[in-house]
C-alpha cells in the first residue's frame, strides 16, 4: 500500500496490577492504521479492545492499570515514553477520542458549546469568542438543528444521539489525523446508530482522518471499516481487510463470531452460540487462549501458544490450523 | 430562574405559618396559668386577672394566635418581662452580632472544609490524605465547649494573641468562629473528599482528559463543580447546626448574641423574649435554606420544583 502510514503499535502490552494479580489486559497486539482508513477492532466484552483504545492516548486508570511495554508510533514518535505535558498537546488535537455512553461522557453542569470551545482553546490560538464560534459551527458540522441555541445548553437537556454528536463535535474540533472510536453507537437507538456512523463516515471522508472504530457489532464492522482485527482475550487472533474477513474467515473464533449472527434469508430455529468462557485474564492457559472453546483444538493448541502468521489470503491469523506445524501433526497422527 | 425563586419563596410561606404556630404553640405548653407565670410571684388575683384581659387570655385559641400572627407584622413581639423593652428591639441589638459569627464560621467551614477535602481527594490514601481525615474525625468528634475553652486557654491564656472574651474587634471573632466552624469544616472536608473521588471516576473526567485539559483544570473545572452539588447541601445544613452552637458559643465566650439572648431568657422565664428568639433564629434558617437552594440550582440546573 502506498498510503501513508500515521499509526502504528508495536507489540502493545497494557497490564493491570491488582491485589489478585497481574492481569494482562492487552498482550502484546500490533496493528498499523494508515490515512483515511477505518481500522476496525472487534471482540466480546472484556477482550481488551476498550484498553487498547484507552492505552493509545496513554488514558488507563494509573495505578492499577500501567502499559507495560510496546510502542505506539505517531508521525514517528513514541507515545509510550513521551512526557506527560507533551502528550497532552497531542490529545484532543492530533488524535482525539469518542465513548461509548453520550449520557455520562458530558460534563452535566457545562454548557456543550462550552465544552467543545474548550478543547479548541486547548490547542488552537483562539480567543474565547472565536472559540465559541467555532464551537457553534462544529454542531452545524455534525448535523445539530439551532446549534447556537443548543450550545448553551446543558448535556441534560439534549437526547442522546445529540449528546453523542455533540462528542463527535468535540473530537473533530481540532481536525485530528486519528480519530478512536469507542463503541460510538453501541448506547444508541439503531435507527440513530446509522445517522451517527454515517455522519462519522463523512466527515471522515471530508477531512482525511484515519479511523480506529472499537465496537462488538460485526454489521457496524461490515459497513464502515476497510480492516478489522478481531481481538480475544486480550490478543489480536485474526487481522485482515473486512472483504476477506466475512467471505473467509480462518480463525475459528471469527468463524463461530460470524456463524452466531442471525441471518435475514435463512430460516433458523436456534441460533449458533460459541460454548465455554473466555479465560481469567489473571490465569491465562499456555497454550493458544481460545482452545478450550474450539472445535478444532489439540494437545498442540492446548500447550503451545500460536503467533499470528500471514495467510495466503493475505489475513494474519494466530492459529496452530494454519501452520506447517499442524500438517506434521497430522502425520503423527 | 426567577421562576424558580418565585416558586420556592412562596413555598416558604407555609415554613414560616408553621412555624408561629410552633412558638405560639411554645407559650400555651408551658405548665400552669400563663396569667400567674407572666405577673409573677406574689401577684394578687386583680393584677392577674388584669393581665389575662390586657393580654387577651380569656379570648379562644385561634383569636389569641390570630392576635399574635397580627401583632408580629405590626412589628409588635410584646415586652421583655425583665425590663420592659420591645422585644423586637432586644433582638435586632442582639441578631446582628450572630449573625456576624455565623456568617464568619460558616465560611471558616467553607473554606477550610473544602481545602481539606480537595488536598485529601487530589491522593487518596496518602500520609497527607490520612492526616487531614484524622483530624477532621477529631473536629467531628470534640464538643464545641471543650474545644471552645481550649482554645481559648491556649490562644487568649498562654499565647495572649486573641482576646479571652467580648466582642469588640475583628481579633475577637476569631476563635469563637474558629470554635463554632471546625465541627463543620470537618464535616464538610468529608463529605467534599468522598464526593471528589466519587466525580473523579466519572465518565464526563476521562473526556477531559481525552481532550487534553490540564489536571489542575480537570480538578477546579470539571470535577469540583460537580463535587460540591451534594457539599452544598451539607453547607445549608451546618448553618442550621451553627445558629444552635452560638447558644453554647456565646456563653462561652461572653458574646451578647441571640443564642445567649435566649439562654438568659430561658434561665429567668422571660416568655416573650425566648418566643421572639425562637422566632427570629427558625426564620433565619428558613432564609438560609432558600438561599442554598438557590445556590443548588445554580450549580445543577436540573433541578425543577414540583
Amino acid at each position: 500500500m502506498s498510503k501513508e502510514v500515521i499509526l502504528e503499535v508495536k507489540n502493545l502490552q497494557t497490564h493491570f496490577i491488582t491485589k489478585r494479580g497481574t492481569s494482562k489486559a492487552v498482550d502484546g497486539i500490533d496493528f498499523i492504521l494508515h490515512k483515511g482508513e477505518t481500522l476496525g477492532i472487534v471482540g466480546e466484552s472484556g477482550c481488551g479492545k476498550s484498553i487498547t483504545s484507552l492505552s493509545l492516548l496513554r488514558l488507563i486508570p494509573s495505578p492499577p492499570g500501567k502499559i507495560a511495554g510496546g510502542e505506539v508510533l505517531f508521525k514517528g514518535r513514541n507515545l509510550v515514553e513521551l512526557p506527560e505535558s507533551e502528550m497532552r498537546k497531542l490529545r484532543g488535537n492530533e488524535i482525539s477520542m469518542i465513548f461509548q455512553e453520550p449520557m455520562t461522557s458530558l460534563n452535566p453542569v457545562l454548557p456543550v458549546g462550552e465544552q467543545i470551545a474548550e478543547a479548541i482553546r486547548l490547542h488552537q490560538n483562539l480567543n474565547k469568542k472565536e472559540a465559541a464560534k467555532k464551537a457553534v459551527e462544529m454542531l452545524r458540522l455534525v448535523g445539530i438543528p439551532s446549534p447556537e441555541k443548543r450550545a448553551k445548553q446543558e448535556p441534560f437537556q439534549l437526547s442522546g444521539g445529540m449528546r453523542q454528536r455533540v462528542m463527535i463535535a468535540m473530537a473533530l474540533s481540532c481536525n485530528p489525523e486519528v480519530l478512536i472510536a469507542d463503541e460510538p453507537t453501541t448506547a444508541l437507538d439503531v435507527t440513530i446508530q446509522a445517522q451517527i456512523l454515517r455522519l462519522m463516515k463523512e466527515l471522515q471522508e471530508r477531512l482525511g482522518m484515519g479511523v480506529i472504530l472499537i465496537t462488538h457489532d460485526l454489521g457496524v464492522v461490515a459497513e464502515t471499516c476497510d480492516k478489522v482485527a478481531v481481538m480475544y482475550a486480550g490478543n489480536i487472533v485474526e487481522h485482515a481487510t473486512t472483504e476477506t474477513l466475512y467471505e473467509t474467515p480462518l480463525h475459528p473464533y471469527t468463524q463461530g463470531l460470524l456463524a452466531s449472527l442471525p441471518k435475514i434469508d435463512e430460516d433458523q430455529e436456534e441460533l449458533y452460540t460459541i460454548e465455554g468462557n473466555v479465560p481469567s485474564a489473571f490465569n491465562m492457559p499456555p497454550g493458544c487462549r481460545f482452545a478450550s472453546r474450539c472445535p478444532l483444538a489439540t494437545n498442540l493448541c492446548r500447550e503451545q501458544k500460536p503467533e499470528l502468521i500471514e495467510h495466503e489470503s493475505g489475513s494474519k491469523v494466530r492459529c496452530w490450523v494454519y501452520s506447517n506445524k499442524w500438517r506434521e501433526q497430522e502425520v503423527v497422527m | 430562574m426567577i421562576w424558580f425563586i418565585i416558586k420556592r419563596l412562596m413555598q416558604t410561606i407555609p415554613v414560616i405559618i408553621g412555624v408561629t404556630i410552633v412558638v405560639f404553640v411554645i407559650m400555651q405548653l408551658v405548665p400552669g396559668d400563663p396569667a400567674v407565670l407572666l405577673a409573677g410571684e406574689g401577684a394578687t388575683k386583680e393584677t392577674i386577672e388584669a393581665l389575662r384581659q390586657q393580654l387577651g387570655l380569656h379570648q379562644p385559641l385561634y383569636i389569641q394566635y390570630f392576635d399574635y400572627v397580627s401583632n408580629l407584622l405590626r412589628g409588635d413581639m410584646g415586652f421583655s418581662l425583665k425590663n420592659n423593652q420591645p422585644v423586637l428591639q432586644e433582638i435586632m441589638t442582639r441578631l446582628p452580632i450572630t449573625l456576624e459569627l455565623a456568617i464568619f464560621s460558616t465560611l471558616i467551614t467553607i473554606v477550610l472544609g473544602m481545602l481539606a477535602g480537595i488536598v485529601s481527594a487530589i491522593r487518596p490514601y496518602s500520609i497527607l490524605d490520612t492526616v487531614v481525615m484524622v483530624v477532621a474525625l477529631l473536629g467531628i468528634s470534640l464538643p464545641s465547649f471543650w474545644f471552645g475553652l481550649m482554645l481559648m486557654y491556649s490562644f487568649s491564656v498562654k499565647l495572649q494573641i486573641f482576646p479571652v472574651a467580648g466582642w469588640d474587634s475583628m481579633l475577637h471573632i476569631v476563635l469563637p468562629a474558629f470554635t463554632l466552624g471546625a465541627g463543620g469544616a470537618a464535616i464538610v472536608a468529608r463529605m467534599t473528599r468522598s464526593s471528589m473521588l466519587e466525580v473523579i471516576r466519572q465518565d464526563y473526567i476521562r473526556t477531559a482528559r481525552a481532550k487534553g485539559v490540564k489536571e489542575r483544570v480537570i480538578i477546579y473545572k470539571h470535577a469540583l463543580r460537580n463535587a460540591l452539588i451534594p457539599v452544598i447541601t451539607v453547607v445549608g445544613l451546618q448553618f442550621g447546626a451553627l445558629l444552635g452552637g452560638t447558644v453554647l458559643v456565646e456563653s462561652i465566650f461572653a458574646i451578647n448574641g441571640l443564642g445567649r439572648m435566649i439562654v438568659d431568657a430561658i434561665r429567668m422565664r422571660d416568655l416573650p423574649v425566648v418566643q421572639g428568639g425562637v422566632l427570629v433564629a427558625s426564620l433565619v434558617f428558613v432564609v438560609v435554606n432558600l438561599i442554598v437552594d438557590i445556590l443548588y440550582r445554580l450549580f445543577n440546573k436540573r433541578i425543577e420544583l414540583n
